[in-house]
């Protein structure tokens, strides 16, 4: 029973028993010693170029899994390059277990070569970090940290470990959950929602005569969009899905009203601004969805349903406020719903709603100019031929900036879990390596990566990772030359005034660089060309591809509710401007 | 503003949290870092052990005016060290402080400073040819005051604890602990 293991030893097998099958990572001074046993385990462990990749990668991971993603790096500039992944990670609310290492315990306060203060820098960017003082500490601040990562609302845990930590001798010991649990008496997320409030609340969803669905992140995270589904269907309710939300809830139903939000589109902006009850779930009230908070759905009423407390009347004051988990606090509501309508009551009559909010549907879909013969590409169009072309099943990753916005516009996401990007940091440079975690985490998937070129430039270096390691992703660069979400502002709102948003033209050549990384390298600069290089593109899979397009760099992205206005002023695309009055 | 707790429509400016952390390295940190990096200003703090050496009791007392008092509690509880938050209304609780100064006075003035001290129930803790230390505990109003008068001598250097508090004991008293159903 008294089996003697280094911390090293130790920390790989807890890794194991808690069922990591992957680790994301880069080995340095301090952390050498986890990276010996690491050979004799059944643990992968996939060799980044820069522990941001790696970072990113958990979170691709973790996106499509539903299980934390791990990070194994150094300290010192390694912790450093992780705060990005952890503040994104935090962010966005998911799972990720990051592990440093540290300067031994001895030399902890002497500016020691790569020392830095890696718990002090990360605590404001994980839900929870913990520097470890002794190997014994090992098992259970594992234990802790999935459970603090994957539990409530959930987010990265950082675990710094000193180099002697890790080469001491410990005594294994692997804890009971009763354990864990009893070393965290400070934390007991509430996942039951109270019946009272959800009965309040089905009482208010009966009553409503112009009632949204405002769907969040929350519903992936609670893996609650079976029972989303269910709730919609049986009171026949609009749905919107937020950024984060793409996929909860399928674009291809009848009642999707797609993303509301700045650059939403104009239906489920306006289902929201003039509804008179949003049923919240999951979501936080994002200043990119509210717009100007005090003009925002004025008439509505609030239910908001979240895991984390604090989401409740952080922005707007609920009228009917329930803490619990999204999926157990929706199967209580369609529960409560149907015993109502069983014993009598009715739901008021919504079709005179939901007949406004076809109208707009009909008035004003997304648009944008055609491509017009010899003129250049529109990235939109490429963005509808890669939807139309990805085999069934696919995910889409993306990076941050206007081809971000047009992913999330124009693809038809009709299943959860097939939608990866960085919404609350908003990390360019996101999409290469998160497509790379996405792979690992399904293999037999195909995963797109959009990408920006500006985006492109911050992480590329983790398609060697990809061919290397044979894991085949397929990216397909919007390249404007430009910065194009900046540009976009300062051709709006800084009087056409272009400051530092030029990249080049021709630099870097996407072609040669994406070869030169093991991948096969298509350019498309003319509409003819774009679906047979999808198309090719599709049909590799024993590597990686590129796909440059060259597009448009005066595209725009509409419809945009631009910082600091109410959803109410929402810009339209200048072509749909004169139909503006159906909106009232 | 002056003192006027006895007024029934006085709207303290302040609360007073007492919160029971996991006494563990960084706990500080991590608390005063939350009201950092949110924007609540902190009045004062006061740390110190409780009778469970595994716990540690944190009294802030913090600006409602910065921020409200509700979403400060919601995001301390997220926090996995703290275990309990204790809200105090000032007008419900007993708050009490230290205080000591040191005072430049002549030995001929010196019957002045005594006699203020004596007023004020303090203590005399040092005399020295030019100067004479004194404490005072008592509630943070009637240390304001002290303060006031004492300015007049001439403050070499003053030290102020900050506030500890625990609810009033009479048939109002009302303390609103957070325990279960916590943060995530
Ligand atoms: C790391 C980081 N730096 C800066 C920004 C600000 N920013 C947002 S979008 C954007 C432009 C992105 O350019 P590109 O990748 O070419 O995408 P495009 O908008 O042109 O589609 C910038 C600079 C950011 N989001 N992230
Ligand atoms: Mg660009």
């Amino acid at each position: 029973m008294t089996e003697q293991l280094t911390g090293a030893q130790a920390l790989i097998r807890a890794l194991e028993l808690e069922n990591v099958d992957t680790i994301f990572g880069l080995p340095g001074g301090c952390i050498l010693p986890a990276y010996d046993p690491l050979l004799d385990s059944s643990i992968r462990h996939i060799l980044v170029r820069h522990e941001q990749g790696a970072g990113h990668m958990a979170e691709g991971f973790a996106h499509v899994t539903g299980r934390p993603g791990v990070v194994l790096v150094t300290s010192g500039p390694a912790a450093t390059n992780m705060v990005t992944p952890l503040c994104d990670a935090f962010m966005d609310s998911i799972p990720m277990i990051c592990i440093t290492g540290q300067v031994p315990t001895s030399a902890i306060g002497t500016d020691a070569f790569q020392e830095c203060d890696t718990v002090g820098i990360t605590r404001s960017v994980t839900k929870h970090n913990e520097l470890i003082m002794s190997a014994d500490d090992i098992p259970l601040v594992v234990r802790q940290a999935f459970h603090i990562a994957t539990t409530g609302r959930p987010g990265p845990v950082l675990i710094d470990i000193p180099k002697d930590v890790l080469q001491n001798k410990m005594t294994w010991h692997w804890p009971t959950d009763e354990e864990v649990l009893a070393s965290l008496p400070g934390y007991k997320p509430t996942t039951k929602g109270h019946p009272r409030m959800i009965k309040e609340a089905a009482r208010l969803i009966l009553d409503a005569k112009q009632p949204v669905l405002y769907v969040g992140g929350g519903i992936l995270k609670a893996r609650a969009a079976e029972v989303l589904m269910e709730l919609a269907e049986l009171i026949g309710t609009p749905v919107v899905t937020t950024l984060m939300a793409r996929g909860a809830f399928p674009d291809n139903h009848p009642l999707c009203l797609g993303m509301p939000g700045m650059h939403g589109n104009a239906t489920a902006i306006t289902a929201m601004q003039k509804s008179d009850l949003l049923i919240n779930l999951g979501a936080r009230f994002d200043d990119r969805i509210t717009g100007k908070v005090s003009t925002f759905a004025p008439d509505a009423k609030i239910i908001h349903v979240d895991i984390d407390p604090a989401e409740q009347g952080k922005v707007r004051r609920p009228d009917v406020p329930i803490v619990g988990d999204c999926r157990l606090v929706i199967e209580e509501l369609v529960k409560t719903i149907r015993e109502m309508l069983a014993s009598g009551d009715t739901q008021a009559d919504i079709s005179d709603w939901k007949s406004r909010v076809s109208g707009w549907q009909e008035q004003f879909p997304l648009y944008y100019p055609p491509n017009e013969p010899g003129e250049a590409l529109k990235p939109q169009f490429c963005l509808e031929k890669l939807r139309d072309l990805a085999p069934a099943g696919t995910i889409l990753c993306s990076g941050v900036g206007q081809h971000q916005m047009w992913s999330s516009q124009y693809w038809h996401f009709n299943e959860p879990y097939t939608w990866v990007n960085s919404g609350g940091l908003g990390t360019m440079g996101f999409s290469i390596p998160a497509a790379i975690g996405a792979k690992v985490g399904c293999p037999d998937r195909t995963v797109w990566a959009v990408d920006g070129d500006g985006c492109f430039q911050m992480t590329a270096q983790e398609l060697v990772t990809a061919s290397v390691e044979r894991i085949p992703i397929k990216v397909a660069v919007l390249n404007n030359s430009y910065l194009g979400m900046v540009r976009q502002w300062q051709e709006m709102f800084y009087e056409e005034r272009y400051s530092e948003v030029y990249l080049s033209p021709e630099l870097p050549d996407f072609v040669k660089w994406a070869e030169a990384m093991g991948c096969v390298g298509i350019r498309v600069e003319s509409p003819e060309e774009v679906e047979p290089a999808i198309a090719l593109a599709n049909s590799i899979n024993d590597r990686s591809v590129v796909i440059e397009f060259r597009v448009d760099a005066g595209e725009k992205v509409f419809p945009m509710v631009p910082a600091g206005y109410g959803n109410d002023d929402v810009l339209l695309h200048p072509n749909q401007n004169e139909r503006r009055e159906f909106l009232r | 503003m002056s003192n006027t707790s006895t007024h029934s429509n006085y709207q303290p400016s302040h609360h007073i949290l007492s919160v029971l952390v996991q006494n563990r390295a960084g706990v500080l940190a991590r608390v005063s870092g939350l009201f950092a990096r949110r924007g609540y200003n902190i009045f004062s703090l006061a740390v110190a052990p409780t009778e469970d050496p595994a716990l540690s009791r944190i009294t802030i007392v913090v600006d409602v005016d910065s921020a409200p008092l509700e979403q400060i509690v919601k995001q301390l509880f997220k926090l996995i060290d703290v275990v309990k938050i204790s809200e105090l209304d000032p007008r419900r609780a007993v708050e009490r402080e230290l205080m000591m100064a040191t005072i430049r006075v002549a030995a001929d003035d010196r019957g002045q400073v005594v006699e203020l001290t004596n007023i004020f129930e303090g203590k005399i803790l040092a005399v020295g040819v030019e100067a004479i230390t004194v404490s005072l505990e008592g509630s943070p109003d009637k240390l304001d005051d002290f303060e006031e008068l004492l300015r007049g001598y001439g403050i070499v250097e003053l030290q102020r604890t900050g506030r500890v508090a625990l609810p009033k004991l009479d048939k109002e008293a009302r303390v609103r602990t957070h325990k279960n159903g916590k943060a995530s």
